[in-house]
Order: C-alpha cells, then structure tokens, then sequence
C-alpha cells in the first residue's frame, strides 16, 4: 500500500497540467527529453525540470543510455494515485456478483430437477 | 454467505495480473458459466448501462470467441482462440481487444478448483511485456486520469486566485 507521504509526492507532481501532458505521452511509449519538449513549445531546461519533480515522485524513470537518458512512465505509483486498481476491482466485483446471483439460479433449477 | 467474494488482485510478476474469486457453487456450473454463450450473456455484461449483444464461444481446442459490448453507438469488443481446455478444471486461450492498437495479445489461463464449499476461480493474464501490461494500464489510467484531474485543477484554481 501506498504511504501518504508517496501519495503526497505522487499528487503534488500530478498537479501541473504540463507534467500530466507529459505522463499522457509517455503512456504511448519512451521518449526522449528533446521528443518530450517539441509538442509543449518549452525549453528543454524547463521541460527537465518537470521531469525531474516526476522522477522524484517515482511515476517516471531514466534510461541508462548517457546520450538519450530516455523517460520511461512507472505505473504502479499512478495506479496507487489514480485508484485503477480500485477501478479494476470494482468493475469485475460488479460481474462477479452477477455470476454469483446467476449460479444460485441455477443450484434451484438443478435441485428442482433431481440433479446433485 | 459463507463461501464467496471478495475478489483478490495480484501483479505476481511485471507482465501478469492475477484475480482470483470464490464461488458458492459446484465446478461443473461455475465452468457452465464461463464456457456457454446464454450463460456468459447473463454475466459478462461490461459496465453499468452496457448490454453484451454479441457471445460467441467454441468450447474446444482452436475454438474461437468473440465478445461484444454495446451502449448506444459506443463498442467494445474482444476476439480470442482457445489453446486448450480441459472440462470442467482448465481454458488457456490467447485474445485481444479490437481497439488495442499495439497489435500485443494477451493469455489467459483459468483454473476452476473445486472444494467441499464451492469453487475458486483463478485467472492468471500473461503480457507479451511488462511494456505491454504497463501501457494497457497506463492508457487507460491516464485517461481516468485526466478527468480526475480536470476536478483537482478547478480546485487549486480556487484556492490560488
């Protein structure tokens, strides 16, 4: 689980709509700091910056690669802030719940036919 | 009841998510259920205020199904091929979303345990990458994201002015 201080981190990053553009592009895939900087009309100095407060907040990682140092989104820190896994769980409780109802139905209809 | 619920969740290893349930019912009914197209029709249902239109389902090695999911004009659908099933215990099949556009497929293996009490239902999703699983996840959560955030956006706009 989630610490409040992580969770603090995590949202206080989340909080710049430039830094949720940038984590919105990186669900598409890796990008570099100068891929990363073309579509906001920003500097890459000032792009850096956010990466950098994203890194901290442990929702983005550095590759190793000393020329490109591509970012790379971590989801589990997001999914912890943005309750997807909660989403995840409520959708298929909701069907689950349904199949429970619908196996009882059919313990009746078997008991009603003789069938154990 | 005493047997049943809650759902547990699990990410085993960086390209898996594993759910697992109980059910207060026989194996051979809870496999009914996953395995018959007017069965699954009664269940999979997709969120609040979707209808499943569409099941197909070939209970057999190399049998194909198909899911899809309707709210007004909005779809939602999902093909995959089973690789092999044993009855009433095993289905390993291999599917994907029609809208996944990163060409990726996903396995899915369900197991159907049967006890005194009911049944355990555990499905284990394999990605073809941790890249792949992350990237299902993150689209969707940056999606769910954006409108959270559009909230907490007018909030701190709020706040500061």
């Amino acid at each position: 689980m989630p610490t409040s201080a992580n969770l603090d981190a995590t949202f206080r990053a989340l909080s710049d709509p430039t830094r949720r553009a940038i984590l919105a592009r990186l669900a598409q895939g890796e990008a570099s700091v100068m891929e990363l900087a073309e579509p906001f009309a920003m500097s890459q100095p000032a792009i850096s910056k956010h990466l950098k407060v994203l890194e901290n907040a442990g929702l983005i990682s550095r590759g190793r690669d000393a020329q490109r140092r591509p970012c790379k989104l971590e989801a589990q820190p997001l999914a912890e802030a943005t309750g997807w896994l909660i989403e995840y769980r409520k959708y298929w409780e909701a069907q689950f719940e349904r199949l429970d109802d619908l196996l009882d139905e059919l313990k009746r209809l078997e008991a009603m036919t003789g069938k154990t | 009841m005493a047997f049943g619920g809650p759902l547990r969740i699990s990410m085993p290893s960086d390209t898996e998510i594993l759910t697992e349930r109980d059910f207060a019912a026989p194996g051979h009914l809870v496999f009914a259920c996953y395995t018959q197209p007017p069965l699954i029709k009664r269940w999979l249902t997709g969120p609040p205020g979707w209808t499943m239109p569409v099941c197909v389902f070939e209970p057999r090695p190399g049998g194909r199904y198909r899911y899809e999911w309707h709210k007004g004009e909005e779809r939602l659908a999902m093909s995959g091929v089973i690789h092999a099933i044993t009855v009433p215990e095993h289905i390993l099949s291999e599917e994907a979303f029609d809208q996944d556009e990163t060409g990726g497929t996903s396995k899915s293996a369900v197991d159907f345990a049967e006890r005194p009490e009911g049944t355990t239902v555990v499905n284990r999703l394999t990605y073809a990458s941790k890249a792949l699983r992350d990237q299902i996840a993150a689209t969707g959560m940056a999606e769910g994201m954006e409108m959270s955030f559009q909230h907490l956006d007018a909030l701190l706009a709020e706040g500061w002015s």
